[in-house]
């Protein structure tokens, strides 16, 4: 009876460990790994959220893609958004630099987070973007418009099938949630008319 | 009472009579799918067809093999039960079978989805955006866009009229696209999922905030295809149909033409100055079409949905009302971009003064256009 | 030790006994069955005919989700647990679970999780609306205040089960009388020994994935917001990955159930007893790597959606196994038609239709055509009505002579049976027709083109309702006053349940029994 109880305690533990485990992989490996998986296969065509450093600077000028850019924005999304050019000839190879316009309607300073997609999805891994105001959240002042920056470079080895890639920015509304660095501009720059873009500092600006 | 054993077999043979007939008698009362008007649409519905009856053909041998035992087998027979209870060679061979026929439908269904993903070089280029609870459709090349919305008037949802012919099927502005070309979709949503889909395209794509989606058609005759949002998306989610409407190439021009036309239009009438009961009374219109779903008619609200008698905002500063028709908040849908300056001054002016809101203001289309460009 | 149950409610809500706690699952999932089946009929009478008659959109979403929220956690899954409850130790020649004490927790938090679940419809802003598969941002970003209530039930249903599930497990692996090795157990055992496993696998995820919406809605994370670097498919992934599992949670041990009566009435012995052992587990792996399956319209790349297609069609090798060889034990047998082995056999017609029409939602360029219409509904109700409910069903009428000590009146069972099969078929057939015809799910309303579909349909409910009540009044009227039953019930029954007497005395196998 007592071997019994002890048999029992044992296979309690081991199943509730086993449970916990489950949760915390939930939790905890489950969006990272699908993070990862989705960089490696391009699953949710999500570009990188890091800058790339190109290895070579060879252009192939045999060789055009064409590069469309769509914008979007989420609903309650009042700012005005959208892309310089609607679409550019490319080398794979070529640094290309590229800007959304965009424009804070309203009479308060916001934060918006644009999100990038691609399509087609396979195209995702060859596509690289050197700096983006995707990587950082940005703040417009009241009645401000700026130039989002943009600069990539379509992989040499872009498979042979594709022709034409589209970037989408779907721009999301955070103010709520990024009311510090929203404080951080407030103070920082006392003239609403300049434009604004937190932690953009990369060279073409 | 006691049923007999026949009565399994009869109904068996019924509904297998109705499954095996299914696609004869399709048209009066449709049962099957359809077959659609595009190439692609055919491979997915010979495909279908395919896999359907070869499930046919094994009901039949499987259930047949169960009923002839029902009928030999039975105690009321006099069978005497036999006791073999194992054999590895039967366990092989019904391993072995599915798995060839599997192989079997798995080959022509990789060759339709493989042309399913051939998205590359489209002639023409459309990007969808799903809302609650509506369609955007966009040209970006062409640079002309405009909102889908259900057409079916409120009174036939309620009984109140006949239902006509393409009852929740229909929409103030059908998707237009010419025919013989290739055709990409964008597909991607502004608030929850949606799902994009035209039955007679076969295309079925979610539309996902943030993320776009591809799907492709070319069809070749023109014509007008119906289909609804196949992911549920809160409230409305089967009040959001879609029309696309197939056109010849030069119909397609003009239309184009007309869109980019009409745009400059509207920027033009956004500089009028109206008077009062036009206003008032466009404005009625404008809130029965787009806000009455959720205030309702009477402007008295339901649920979570606020009424607009006696309401903070429609009684409150011009520039806080307008900003929620424009800019949206909370559960209430942005508006600006899919009235134009004129509508929204006029559902503006509508709101402030009817309901007994009774504000005596007016708003006109240029404080619209100021207030959308910030000043 | 031989003492008989406590008097009044004290004997059972604080009652170990593993029969007491059966019966008081499957009486909860009884009444469970009811609400959730309520909600369905609301659904069907505002479908059967076009227009909006009785209820307003909002509603129907709201019964939509709390029918499949209740059938699926309410219905299906206390009532195999109630009937583990019961059976388990009396098939292994246990005298009791092996954690009586849990066994008592496990089942008094679940009414607590479904008094929390229905009473969201009384709240502002109403109940759940976003579908029993929640799928964010509709279930995050844009979810009535009750969502937190339903996080809140759901967390404490898969404790639940969780607990269920451990107890389930150190019964089988500790409590067997000597002699009774793993492949002398009754299939009923086996199959839930592998579900037991699947609950504790996937129940976490479940929690661990509303445990993620609530961390979205309150604190600020961006698991499933695309705005913070999340991603709303991220969710159907988690989801699924529980999700299909839980399909199989519910369709398990009802293969046990139907091992266990078609020899009984067909006399003869289960045909290939190890390949059904083997067949259970290789779709329980299965079940782990084919979640993408209900997700082929989200845009995955080729690859994944063929690799997910495959592997769904696979599972279609060794469900076929399991249907050959109940048709197999059925030949040159000697059977007899009492209603559990109808009910049996009609769950070996209609789950096998049921796996037909899930054969063609595998072939990922069809689904795109059946995706989220009335044939995936039609599917999953072929699959879990004569799948789960025909089962429990059959399992009710085989034991509760057992249970009760009292026998069903053997004409009002097949009444019920024809009552239910017809009303069944009348009910989800025609559903294969709309939703080919392109009626898509969860909606209110529709076009005219699918009204005589959705009539008989809505008709087929309401027959199908009535059954149950029949059902209902056959149990209750069993158990007050049926007909003394012997101890061996079925002259074709084998099994250490059937050698105590009926009703079974409150403590069995005190001293384990000799198992050759």
């Amino acid at each position: 009876m007592a071997d019994l109880k002890a048999k029992n305690t044992r296979i309690v533990l081991k199943l509730s460990v086993l449970a916990v485990l489950m949760f915390a992989f939930c939790l905890w490996v489950m969006p990272p790994l699908y993070t990862l998986f989705c960089e490696i296969t391009g699953l949710n065509g999500k570009t990188n959220s890091q800058p790339y450093t190109p290895v070579s600077a060879d252009v192939d000028e045999s060789r055009t893609v064409t590069v469309k850019f769509i914008a979007i924005k989420n609903t309650a999304m009042p700012w005005a958004f959208e892309p310089r050019e609607y679409k550019l000839e490319v080398h794979p190879g070529q640094v290309i630099e590229t800007a959304f316009l965009a424009h804070n309607p309203t009479d308060g300073y916001m934060a918006a987070q644009a999100v990038p997609s691609m399509a087609p999805k396979n195209a995702t891994d060859y596509f690289h973007k050197t700096e983006c105001f995707c990587f950082n959240q940005q703040v417009l002042a009241p009645g401000e418009a700026a130039d989002l920056g943009l600069q990539f470079v379509v992989d040499q080895a872009l498979p042979k099938g594709v022709n034409s890639i589209t970037l989408s920015y779907t721009l999301f509304d955070i103010t709520d949630s990024a009311q510090e660095s929203i404080e951080a501009i407030r103070v920082g720059s006392p003239s609403p008319s300049d434009p604004v873009s937190v932690a953009f500092s990369g060279p073409t600006h | 009472m006691r049923l007999s054993y026949r009565t399994p077999i009869a109904l068996f043979a019924l509904v297998s009579s109705a499954l095996l007939t299914a696609p004869a008698l399709a048209g009066e009362w449709q049962l099957n799918m359809t077959e659609g008007v595009t190439a692609l649409s055919q491979e997915v519905f010979s495909l279908h067809m395919l896999i359907f009856w070869i499930c046919c053909v094994i009901g039949v041998v499987v259930f047949g093999a169960m009923f002839i035992s029902m009928y030999l087998h039975r105690k009321s027979r006099g069978a005497v039960a036999d006791n073999f209870h194992e054999s590895t060679v039967l366990e092989i061979i019904w391993t072995i079978i599915p798995f060839a026929i599997l192989i079997g439908m798995a080959i022509p269904a990789t060759k339709t989805l493989v042309k399913i993903y051939d998205t590359d070089n489209p002639d023409v280029e459309v990007l969808v955006t799903g809302y609650q609870w509506k369609w955007k459709y966009e040209y970006p090349e062409e640079g002309v866009s405009f909102f889908s919305s259900l057409s079916t008037p409120k009174d036939e949802i309620y009984g109140d009229a006949d239902k006509g012919p393409h009852y929740l099927l229909e929409v103030d502005e059908p998707l237009i696209i010419p025919a013989g070309k290739k055709v990409r979709f964008l597909v991607t949503a502004a608030d929850v999922i949606h799902s994009w889909w035209v039955p007679d395209l076969a295309v079925k794509r979610d539309a996902i905030p943030g993320y776009i989606n591809e799907a492709w058609t070319r069809v070749e005759e023109p014509g007008l295809y119906r289909g609804q949002c196949a992911e549920l998306c809160g409230k409305d989610h089967g009040f959001m149909p879609i029309e696309v409407k197939v056109v010849s190439q030069e119909e397609f021009d003009e239309w184009i033409a007309e869109r980019q036309a009409r745009a400059a239009e509207i920027a033009e009438a956004a500089k009028q100055t109206l008077e009062f009961d036009e206003l008032y009374a466009q404005g009625e219109q404008v809130y029965q079409q787009f806000c009455a779903t959720c205030h309702q008619p009477e402007g008295q609200g339901a649920g979570i949905f606020p009424a607009i008698a006696g309401s903070p905002i429609a009684t409150g500063p011009v520039a806080d009302h307008l900003n929620r028709v424009i800019n949206g908040g909370g559960a209430m849908p942005a508006f600006g971009e899919q009235l134009t300056p004129v509508q929204t001054a006029a559902v503006v002016t509508f709101q402030r003064n009817a309901f007994g809101n009774n504000m005596g203001d007016l708003v006109q289309p240029i404080d619209v256009v100021s207030f959308e460009q910030g000043q | 030790m031989a003492h008989g149950p406590a008097k009044g409610l004290s004997r059972w809500l604080f009652t170990t006994n593993h029969k007491d706690i059966g019966t008081m699952y499957l009486w909860f999932s009884f009444l469970m069955f009811f609400v959730g089946g309520m909600f369905a009929l609301v659904i069907r009478a505002e479908l059967f005919q076009p227009g909006l008659q009785i209820v307003e959109p909002e509603f129907f979403n709201q019964m939509t989700t709390l029918h499949g929220l209740i059938m699926v956690f309410g219905a299906v899954m206390p009532a195999f647990v109630g009937l583990a409850n019961w059976m388990i130790p009396m098939m292994v020649g246990a005298p009791d679970m092996a954690l009586p004490r849990m066994n008592n927790w496990s089942f008094w938090i679940l009414p607590f999780a479904f008094t929390a679940l229905i009473s969201t419809l009384f709240m502002e802003g109403g109940a759940p609306n976003f579908g029993w598969t929640f799928y964010a941002p509709l279930s995050t970003t844009y979810a009535p205040p009750s969502v937190t209530l339903f996080i809140f039930s759901v967390h404490i249903m898969g404790a639940s089960s969780i607990m269920g599930a451990i107890n389930i497990i150190a019964t089988i692996l500790n409590m067997r009388a000597p002699g009774m090795t793993l492949m002398k157990m009754p299939l009923f055992v086996w199959t839930w020994l592998i579900t037991a496993y699947l609950l504790i696998a996937v129940m976490p995820v479940l929690a661990g994935v509303v445990t993620m919406m609530l961390m979205d809605i309150h604190f600020g994370t961006s698991f499933f917001n695309a705005a913070g670097g999340g991603d709303p498919v991220l969710f159907q992934h988690v989801f699924w990955f529980f999700g299909h599992p839980e399909v199989y949670i519910m369709i398990l041990p009802a293969f046990g159930i139907v091992s266990a009566i078609i020899p009984t009435f067909a006399r003869k012995p289960l045909f290939g007893y190890s390949s059904m052992v083997y067949a259970t587990a290789s779709i329980a792996f299965l079940s782990f790597i084919v979640w993408a399956h209900h997700m082929f319209t989200v845009g995955m790349p080729l690859a994944s959606e063929l690799i997910f297609m495959y592997a769904t069609m696979l599972i279609a090798v060794p469900t076929g196994v399991k249907v050959f060889n109940w048709v197999t034990t059925m030949w040159k047998g000697s059977m007899t038609f009492e209603t559990p082995m109808l009910f049996s056999i009609a769950f070996v017609i209609l789950f096998t239709i049921g796996g037909f029409s899930g054969l063609m939602l595998a072939i990922a360029p069809a689904d795109f055509q059946y995706h989220d219409t009335y044939f995936v509904v039609a599917h999953f109700h072929y699959v879990l009505v004569p799948g789960a409910i025909f089962s429990i069903t059959a399992a009710v009428y085989y034991w509760l002579p057992k249970w009760s000590g009292r026998m069903y009146d053997e004409t009002m069972g097949k009444v019920h049976f024809w009552i239910a099969f017809i009303g069944l078929n009348v009910t989800f057939f025609p559903m294969h027709f709309s939703g080919l015809a392109g009626m898509p799910r969860r909606i209110p309303d529709y076009n005219p083109l699918w009204a005589d579909w959705n009539m008989i349909s809505s008709v087929g409910a309401f027959l199908f309702g009535a059954a149950q009540v029949l059902f209902l009044y056959i149990v209750i009227r069993t158990i007050v006053s049926g007909r003394p039953a012997t101890d061996q019930v079925w002259e074709g029954a084998e099994g250490l349940e059937w050698t105590v007497a009926s009703p079974a005395p409150y403590h069995t196998f005190s001293t384990p029994p000799e198992v050759r």
